[in-house]
């Protein structure tokens, strides 16, 4: 267990060492990704303001604290991607990693981990640029400022284990990208990344209840923003503890067979 | 050397280089039906709330939709290709072997690569705003045609522009792919009408990203919405934007200095 803290912290370390230095072409990247969330804002908005204020139980107010606290939470959604696990594999990286004697998701997690702290720095001017121009309504109490700050971790390793799984079908084959696109597909309409699942027809709401999708974004967001009991803020975190061991048992149970098939296909 | 007869040249051979890999024409099929499905259930989650958007209706929006990808098509299979490879070539003191050829540096470094299969995006395009079409019951006059393919090709004009205003700061900045990142947000913003965006935003996807050249102007001339004075600024800006251009790679060029450097 020592070991496993020691590792981590160090990856930690210097990670966050690391991205520091490239603190502009982070922020680059950031404001790329923050045109998305600022679209779906603004024709939100509009069809809020279109029908008097309100749309699908939402104010042009709450529709922009939604996309907001989006914003962070699309940040802390960022993983080792599965593209890089194509690459890792196809070009044999993958080699190096399984001769350390830890796992080498472990060095993923601890990376990613580390580049957190950097990006929630540099995300604090995006939030109040963005606060000062689109004016959100916030109504917070200090239960959900403790149920987010879990929430968003607790999404982070979710979204680890499933881009990971993914990523994973390279050990298999080497045309992934459609694939991948699929899965991004999904993910986006059933996760609350496109718009706030309230406003999902009722089947589709129904159906992302069974998945592991809208703990990443939906939840953390609503936690912070939205209006829910205590119970219902500590029952999301259960869910999510439930989707993070759910998916270690099949990571390990796949990597099994995933690895005897490696042979780095480029290396 | 005669421009274009190069740009063909590197044209049929990115075709047949392509063709090697015909697996690749499915994997895009799949893509670009992913990104429409999408695209349709965005449409529809706001069209279940609503029956125009800022003056837009549903059918008239999927003609924006389709503009959108046709034009995405264009960048992802002509432009993007070839701006990448010349930002690699910079980095890499590459750009040598372009330089010492007997032909126009701009030109050769705008026509070099091609990605045949992208060109699926533009087909999936055409038929979206067929259906859009169909939807609207409109009858496609011989001058809103030439407009919409003039705005098209002006707006694809501005678009190449401004990627290379872009790639020519990798001249003096060596990191530059996230800048190619930002472009891709931006241009997703195009997806609606730039109507719709606070002023701010409308200035800035008119004028430093000229999404709005690019996507919403033809989509105008297809909804009978274009007047002749927008065309005419078009074109002073697509003149403008040529001219900045070209000024730009030449002082970023003056600046290379090589790979023995």
């Amino acid at each position: 267990m020592r070991r496993y803290i020691d590792f981590y912290l160090a990856s930690m370390k210097i990670s966050i060492l690391e991205q520091i230095q490239y603190s502009v072409a982070n922020y680059f990247y950031m404001i790329g990704m923050v045109t998305e969330p600022v679209i779906y804002l603004v024709v939100w908005t509009t069809i809020a303001k279109q029908q008097g204020g309100m749309a699908g139980g939402y104010t042009a107010g709450a529709f922009a604290a939604y996309y907001i606290i989006w914003t962070l939470v699309r940040n802390m959604n960022i993983v080792f991607t599965p593209y890089g696990w194509e690459w890792r594999i196809r070009e044999g990286r993958l080699s190096m990693e399984l001769m350390r004697p830890i796992h080498p998701i472990h060095g993923d997690v601890a990376f990613f981990a580390g580049w957190k702290f950097v990006v929630i720095l540099l995300w604090l001017p995006i939030a109040a640029i963005l606060s000062w121009i689109f004016k959100p309504t916030f109504e917070i109490s200090w239960m959900e400022v403790i149920v987010f700050f879990l929430a968003i971790w607790g999404a982070y390793l979710i979204r680890t284990m499933l881009l990971s799984l993914l990523g994973m079908i390279t050990f298999w084959t080497t045309r992934v990208s459609a694939i991948f696109e699929l899965y991004f597909g999904l993910e986006l309409i059933l996760s609350g990344r496109l718009v706030p699942m309230t406003l999902m027809p009722a089947w589709v709401q129904n159906l992302s209840n069974f998945l592991p999708f809208k703990w990443t974004f939906f939840f953390p967001i609503e936690a912070l923003v939205g209006n829910m009991t205590n119970a219902q803020l500590w029952s999301g975190i259960g869910m999510q503890v439930l989707w993070i061991a759910f998916g270690i048992l099949i990571l390990n149970f796949i990597w099994n067979f995933a690895i005897k098939q490696y042979s780095a296909v480029g290396g | 050397m005669n421009p274009i007869k190069l740009a063909l040249t590197y044209l049929r051979i990115g075709v047949l280089n392509e063709m090697q890999y015909r697996i690749n024409f499915f994997i895009q099929l799949l893509q670009s039906f992913i990104s429409v499905a999408t695209g349709l259930i965005g449409l529809s989650l706001v069209f279940g709330q609503v029956t125009t958007l800022a003056g837009w209706s549903r059918s008239e929006l999927l003609a924006v939709m389709g503009v959108h990808l046709l034009m995405g098509g264009v960048i992802r299979s002509l432009i993007q290709p070839n701006m990448e490879r010349l930002m690699d070539d910079v980095r890499n003191g590459t750009l040598d072997f372009a330089l010492t050829k007997p032909a126009d540096a701009q030109t050769l470094v705008s026509v070099r690569e091609f990605r045949f299969w992208q060109l699926v995006d533009v087909i999936v395009g055409i038929v979206i705003i067929s259906l859009a079409f169909y939807e609207l019951k409109g009858t496609l006059g011989f001058l809103q045609l030439l407009g919409f393919l003039a705005a098209l090709i002006m707006g694809g004009v501005m678009l190449y522009c401004v990627w290379l205003m872009v790639t020519s700061i990798s001249f003096w900045v060596i990191r530059v792919q996230e800048i190619s990142n930002l472009f891709e947000g931006l241009y997703a913003a195009g997806r609606w009408p730039v109507g719709i965006y606070p002023d701010w935003l409308r200035t800035g996807l008119t004028f430093l990203v000229p999404v709005a050249f690019a996507v919403t102007v033809p989509a105008e001339a297809l909804t009978n919405r274009l007047s002749g004075t927008s065309l005419l600024f078009a074109l002073g800006m697509t003149v403008l934007f040529v001219f900045l251009a070209r000024g730009l790679w030449l002082l970023g060029l003056s600046n290379y200095s090589g790979a023995s450097s």
